[in-house]
């Protein structure tokens, strides 16, 4: 044990001692393991805010979207679905991509023309203010329910019950405020079906939000759903039926994939960083091959001299890994507050990357210190 | 205490064959002080080498303190290199990164001692040749002659009974060369066994006893060994 602290005490000094050569031997561990955790830890930030968002729509909501644009349904063909016991509820809407103004302020927003019943279906809740409501849909109001990015952006306030805006040419007056979701229904308004329609200047309605009666009825509302869209198209291949579940699933397995392909290339860069320790380990072990002679010949052992440069690239190799990693916090803090977007450090990549070091430091620093070991004693101590 | 029979050490330089040690034997007693003498290419340093387990002879017999050393193991060597033998080089051989307090604490630690005894055997070490008062000195801001003196005291720390020097006065001024050898001196007369290399007569006259050294092979006399 005494060995090993004085190896270590001694390792310490000499990465010390060379500060410069240690830290450029250190920045391909440290971009190494930044670029794990930066990446890993991003990825699942995006993952889990995704899938909040998603799963907060429920289980049992299924998404229909018309792909064919030759055919021009209308709200009632959807809310035909409204007849079977499995469904509980149809809320068809339209998207209208525009710009909202207030005063100097303006901000592109997803205008969607709903009906009365789409805030229940979509599991949208109210901060503030009132729906909108059947007779907003009978009168063609210029009434709106605008999300909290919206409000931002517009007014630089969430008391906006009241205040107007124009859109597309119109006046919209605010009724209401979503509460703040994190997800993109913040940046949407939400306006009449039919103003919509009229804005848009089409009646043709593409998709539609299905709300089974419950999740154990999810599979039954999907087959009724889809066999009532063919019979509305006679074409299967002008719609889809969406599963929110289903969709659920294949997003966790792409960003799973996806989290690991980019830890993966990020891991290449720690392979590179460890080449480099060795690198450092061979020149060191070139440059110290008087020191090894003189320590054989006072009584060092192989293994005292196998673990001295052993010891010394771990401690490099480790050393740069905790540098990365407090990089990674820092970098990750500042893009938290620069870009508006909460990303929690990814502590399992951050270990496996930390552990990764440790097997970097041992694996490229054996060779070298290998070699230095079985220097003889004389043939080590006549080199200059 | 030394005993070295028929040893035999050649050398393979390009083409040509150099017997460094030509059927070489030598006993040292306890205590002794004996110079090895011979002129440079003579094969004393090969000598001095094997007498240390530095090299292993390519035939022949040497028993160290009872130790047959054809029977060791790399790890036995270098347990005997730390515990019975301390070596006192020409280019001194210090570690430049370290203060000479740290260079006598070297041997101590193969030695696995406690840090506190450690630095207890070293400072006594280095009052013994008289550095007390130049402890936390690198051996940069050390002279020759000083330098010398740090390299003999990690000889001491190492409590090795036998100190093997090698050629100890070939990089000082006369100066600092008669300090070493009044240093090497007194401690044959402290139960130290002394093997001193050297081509210098005068170095050796201070021995109890000369060994001449031509060719690889060894003789008691002056005489017989200028009449290779």
């Amino acid at each position: 044990m005494t060995m090993f602290f004085n190896s270590l005490r001694l390792a310490i000094r000499s990465t010390l001692a060379n500060k410069m050569r240690s830290f450029l031997t250190m920045l391909g561990i440290i971009i190494g393991v930044m670029s794990v955790i930066v990446l890993v830890s991003l990825a699942q930030s995006t993952t889990s805010s995704i899938t909040s968002a998603i799963s907060s729509m429920g289980s049992d909501l299924l998404t229909v979207t018309v792909t064919d644009e030759d055919l021009t349904l209308d709200a009632d063909d959807y809310l035909d679905l409204e007849q079977y016991d499995s469904i509980a509820g149809v809320a068809p809407y339209l998207t209208v991509s525009s710009t909202a103004r207030s005063g100097s302020n303006y901000t592109s927003v997803s205008a969607i023309g709903i009906t009365g019943e789409y805030m229940d279906i979509a599991g949208l809740d109210l901060e503030s203010g009132r729906a909108i409501v059947e007779s907003d849909l009978d009168w063609r109001t210029y009434t709106a329910v605008i999300g909290t990015g919206v409000a931002g952006d517009l007014f630089e306030s969430y008391d906006v019950i009241g205040q107007t805006f124009t859109m597309s040419g119109h006046t919209f007056t605010i009724v209401g405020l979503l509460s703040e979701t994190g997800s993109d229904t913040d940046t949407q308004i939400l306006v009449p079906l039919t103003t919509a329609q009229r804005i848009s200047d089409s009646t043709a309605i593409t998709t539609a939000y299905v709300r089974a009666a419950s999740t154990n009825e999810v599979d039954l509302a999907q087959a009724l759903t889809e066999y009532k869209m063919l019979q509305l198209t006679q074409d299967e291949d002008s719609y889809t039926v969406y599963n929110m579940s289903e969709l659920l699933e294949t997003m966790d397995d792409v960003m799973s994939t996806l989290s690991l392909m980019l830890g993966g290339i990020a891991a290449i860069s720690l392979l590179v960083g460890g080449i480099g320790i060795m690198n450092i380990m061979l020149v060191s072990v070139a440059e110290r091959t008087r020191e090894i002679g003189i320590r054989k010949a006072i009584g060092a052992r192989r293994s005292h001299i196998l673990m001295q440069f052993l010891i010394e690239a771990c401690v490099l190799s480790i050393l740069g890994g905790l540098i990365g990693l407090g990089l990674s916090a820092l970098g990750l803090r500042i893009f938290t507050i620069v870009a508006d977007m909460t990303i929690a450090i990814e502590w399992r990549a951050a270990i496996v990357a930390l552990l990764f070091c440790v097997v970097i430091g041992v694996a490229f620093g054996s060779y070298p210190a290998a070699k230095a070991s079985k220097l003889t004693p004389i043939e080590a101590l006549q080199r200059n | 205490m030394l005993r070295l029979e028929h040893i035999f050490k050649t050398y393979y330089v390009g083409d040509e064959t150099v017997h460094a040690l030509d059927d070489a034997s030598l006993h040292i007693k306890p205590n002794e002080f004996v110079a090895i003498c011979g002129p440079s290419g003579s094969g004393k340093t090969t000598l001095m080498n094997v007498m240390g387990c530095l090299d292993l002879p390519d035939s022949g017999s040497y028993v160290l303190d009872g130790v047959d050393i054809a029977e060791c193991t790399d790890k036995e060597l270098s347990l005997i290199r730390s515990e019975k033998i301390g070596f006192v080089f020409q280019q001194f051989n210090l570690l430049d990164s370290m203060s000479a307090l740290e260079n006598v604490e070297l041997p101590l630690i193969y030695q696995r001692h406690s840090q506190r005894e450690r630095i207890e055997r070293a400072k006594l070490a280095l009052d013994q040749v008289g550095l007390g008062n130049r402890m936390q000195h690198r051996p940069s801001q050390l002279s020759g002659g000083q330098q010398q003196r740090v390299a003999i005291a990690r000889a001491l720390a190492s409590n090795s009974r036998v100190i093997l020097a090698d050629e100890p006065t070939g990089n000082l001024d006369s100066k600092s060369g008669n300090d070493i050898m009044r240093l090497i001196d007194k401690l044959s007369e402290q139960n130290y066994t002394i093997v001193l290399i050297t081509h210098n007569d005068d170095v050796a006259r201070l021995a109890q006893r000369i060994v001449y050294v031509r060719d690889g092979r060894l003789f008691d006399t002056l005489e017989e060994a200028d009449a290779v």
